[in-house]
């Protein structure tokens, strides 16, 4: 489908600023091409597109931290090559990003009188910042220390940092993929305010349902390429889904219990884990029971123990007493990650570069890395080294990922490429019990489908999946059963299909009442 | 008798301050440079052989800074400019400079000057011991407790030092809000080389007034643990520098005294003192986020 640009509903605001033609490159990859762009004073503006699509690349240009191939930026009518991002702050243009660029051991009154111009003490800046928190009820402690703060109140330092300069275009990107649908919705408000006092937001999201709830105009991209801007009123999330998407990307519909109940294969019965750091989240009394031939899904905000609990059960954090994991009724709760493998269960991290993967090492070294305990690779302490480059081309294979030379180093690939292989290695292996964080984090559309139904796949043949994951979509799409982690415990887990978006957003929150909302749903 | 050994003490821990404050200016900005010995050698050699020949100790002091200016500008263009491996380059730089300083230094051997003159404030200098031990020292000295005031301010007050922490905590944020990354860097390693110069100075100037090979005897790497042990905050580099220069005055007085402690194990005490505040600085999660360096030690690249 195609979609005509539409004039804006409100003819009387002037441009603010108008981008045309724009086209940038990394080497062959071409990030944006031939994007055409303008927001007006005031307007709520959504750029909206898959991980990938370029948006990213669009706004760093907008906003001078890089400069266009080709194409013209004109800002309030005239031509302008934005130098850098203190010449964007000059003109009125603040950005907010996505992964936040504060100084964790400044103060919040330090990180922004950097932002500033000079010549204004600490003291008084403190008392603005105070002035204009209570103003739009932001609530920002200016003597509060940045790693002290939570994930919600940095991105809000961030805001407070870029009003402060009185801008006229606020960029965000994707700024509520770090915030429950409640934090979000007190976001949204503080936006609307800005919008009403004539400052212009341009939004970043893959996520329709907010676009549609919060901006009047949407522009989408799709693989660098501007496929329209719309009306967001006069659309529903499906179609702008299909304009985001392309209709020759298929979908995954969301997953029906599994017909019969089948039995346990990993069972963690009160898993307690003290926290190791002031800023570890501890695990509270976690129980729960993955079967064979489901998917588990596992939601909730980053920070609420998806980490500490993920270590628990690869074992590299490892438990004390008996009993409180098992695999196949085997206890494993003081085995190692090497001794769990042999036991049947795979893993993939969250984090590719670095944990999942060594960046410096080739694939068959990384292949290696996940199965030299289980005996094929491995003869007498010898690594057969043309089994390994076997194994690793094998898995390239058969999960489509493409490479640049044969046997190449694993920092060679694209993330979702590399997201395919280590997601892939371990499915190879036929795991009884696979566990995955955030299996598509970061992953183009098409990578994250074949991730997806490989994990599906694996689940049809009798294996118990566990997945924990913060997108929403992800869970729905592909889990039979969601438990919900927050602040350290474990939700009940709950037939997926039976479930809203909202009970599930206030589980995440840790309100009280979706606590017994969900237990009426369990029941 | 306590007065004089005091005294020395006071004196053995002006080069550290120096070099201490130098670098901690350097680590804050989130460089790791391990060449201080090497600089400290090149400012001793430089300041020695142009205060003999021109017969100006203020010459010396002057051409001291430089020679260890010069040096660090060498360790900043690979560093900064060619993105080399911090701890390799510096440890190269180390080793460049002892043996550049002893090439230059050959000549010098045997020579002797005039140290720097002690400069007695006037009534004060007169109290009763007190006037001794704190108002009577020459100009390198008043100028070492000046240096860090000027430094702590600095760091805590200016906007400048507040860029200078920002750089070393999050080195891509302070590029995206349009700081100069390698700029700002490249003058603290230029600030670092010229205050461990004036440490390498009052070496041959004013603690032990002729030249030596390898005159600074591991005082450069003393430095370091120094800016550990201060967990990179400038009055604590005074107090560190003090207990370090006692240290090592006490091998001497001890050896001099027949104690049956061996020396060695008083050379150690520095580095297992840096050991231990390293120990209790990774145990405090809250105190390393707020003092130590994020950034320290790792490139940047700019475009990332």
């Amino acid at each position: 489908m195609t979609a005509s640009p539409r004039p804006s509903r409100n003819q009387s605001r002037s441009v603010l600023l108008n981008a045309s033609g724009i086209c940038k490159h990394f080497g062959d990859f071409t990030a944006n091409d031939d994007v055409s762009f303008s927001i007006g004073e005031g307007e709520i503006h959504a750029l909206l597109g898959e991980n990938g699509a370029g948006k990213s690349t669009f706004v760093k240009m907008i906003y001078g931290l890089m400069q266009p191939d080709s194409g013209q930026i004109e800002w309030r009518g005239q031509p302008t090559v934005i130098r850098s991002p203190q010449h964007a702050r000059e003109l009125g243009i603040g950005m907010v990003f996505q992964h936040f660029s504060l100084f964790q051991a400044l103060t919040v009154a330090e990180n922004i009188a950097l932002a500033l111009p000079p010549g204004e003490s600490l003291a008084d800046l403190a008392d603005r910042v105070r002035r204009m928190s209570a103003e739009y009820g932001i609530g920002v402690d200016p003597d509060a220390r940045v790693h002290n703060l939570s994930v919600g109140q940095q991105q809000r330092v961030e805001i407070v940092r870029c009003l402060l300069q009185d801008p006229s275009l606020l960029i965000m990107d994707e700024p509520t993929s770090v915030l429950t649908p409640q934090e979000t919705g007190q976001l949204f408000d503080v936006l609307r305010r800005f919008s009403e006092a004539g400052v212009a937001i341009l939004f970043i999201s893959h996520k329709l349902e907010e676009i549609r709830a919060l901006t009047e105009r949407a522009t989408v991209l799709r693989r660098g390429r501007n496929v329209g801007t719309v009306d967001t009123a006069g659309q529903s999330s499906k179609q702008l889904a299909e304009m985001m998407v392309g209709d020759s990307v298929g979908d995954i519909a969301g997953q029906a219990q599994p017909g019969s109940q089948t039995s346990a294969l990993l069972e963690v019965e009160s898993l307690n884990r003290p926290a190791g750091t002031a800023f570890a989240t501890p695990l509270r009394q976690i129980c729960f029971a993955a079967r064979a031939g489901e998917v588990l899904g596992i939601a909730g905000i980053a920070g609420n123990g998806q980490d500490e609990l993920m270590e628990a059960l690869t074992g590299e954090w490892r438990g004390q007493g008996a009993d409180v994991i098992r695999i196949d009724n085997v206890d494993i709760t003081r085995e190692g990650p090497s001794r769990r493998r042999q036991h049947g269960l795979g893993f993939v991290p969250e984090e590719r570069n670095g944990h999942a993967a060594v960046p410096s090492m080739t694939l068959s070294d990384n292949a290696l890395l996940t199965s030299h305990s289980l005996g094929r690779v491995v003869t007498r302490g010898l690594v057969d080294e043309a089994a390994t480059r076997a194994m690793a081309a094998e898995v390239a294979g058969a999960f489509d990922v493409r490479l640049p030379q044969e046997n190449p180093m694993a920092s060679a690939l694209s993330g979702g490429n590399l997201q395919k292989f280590v997601v892939g290695r371990e499915i190879s292996k036929r795991p009884r019990v696979f566990i995955v964080s955030q299996p598509t984090w970061g992953v183009d559309v098409g990578a994250a489908l074949s991730i997806r139904t490989a994990i599906l796949d694996l689940a049809a043949a009798g294996s118990a999946v566990v997945m924990i994951s913060q997108d929403l979509e992800e869970i729905f799409a592909i889990s039979h059963r969601v438990a919900v982690l927050y602040d350290g415990a474990l939700s009940e887990a709950m037939v997926t299909a039976d479930v809203t978006a909202e009970t599930l957003g206030l589980l995440m929150g840790g309100s009280e009442t979706a606590s017994a909302m969900a237990a009426e749903v369990q029941a | 008798m306590l007065e004089d050994l005091i005294l020395t003490v006071l004196m053995t821990s002006v080069p550290l301050v120096y070099a201490a404050t130098g670098e901690l200016i350097v680590e804050r900005s989130g460089v790791l440079n391990l060449g201080v010995e090497g600089m400290m050698l090149m400012g001793a050699v430089a300041a020695f052989g142009i205060a003999m020949v021109s017969g100006s100790l203020v010459l010396g002091v002057i051409a001291g800074g430089l020679a260890g200016m010069l040096t660090a500008a060498l360790f900043g263009i690979l560093v900064l400019g060619f993105a080399t491996n911090q701890v390799a380059t510096g440890l190269a730089l180390t080793i460049f400079g002892a043996g550049l300083s002893g090439l230059v230094g050959a000549p010098l051997i045997g020579h002797a000057i005039e140290g720097l003159p002690v400069l007695r404030i006037p009534l004060l200098s007169d109290l009763p011991t007190v006037g001794k031990l704190v108002f009577s020292h020459d100009l390198m000295a008043y100028g070492a407790v000046i240096l860090v005031a000027a430094v702590a301010y600095f760091l805590k007050r200016t906007r400048a030092g507040l860029v200078l922490r920002a750089i070393g905590d999050n080195h891509d944020s302070a590029h995206a809000l349009g700081y100069s990354v390698l700029g700002v860097r490249f003058m603290a390693v230029l600030f670092g080389g010229l205050m461990a110069g004036f440490g390498g100075a009052y070496l041959p100037l004013a603690l032990t007034p002729h030249w030596a090979e390898g005159m600074t005897a591991g005082r450069g790497w003393i430095a370091l643990a120094l800016v550990v042990f201060a967990s990179w905050m400038p009055w604590r580099v005074l107090v560190g520098a003090l207990i370090f220069g006692g240290i090592t005055i006490m091998q001497l007085a001890g050896q001099a005294r027949g104690w049956t402690v061996p020396s060695q194990f008083l050379s150690m005490l520095p580095y297992l003192a840096t050991i231990v505040v390293l120990v209790l600085i990774s145990r405090n999660r809250e105190f390393a986020l707020a003092n130590s360096p994020a950034c320290l030690g790792r490139a940047f690249h700019a475009g990332k």
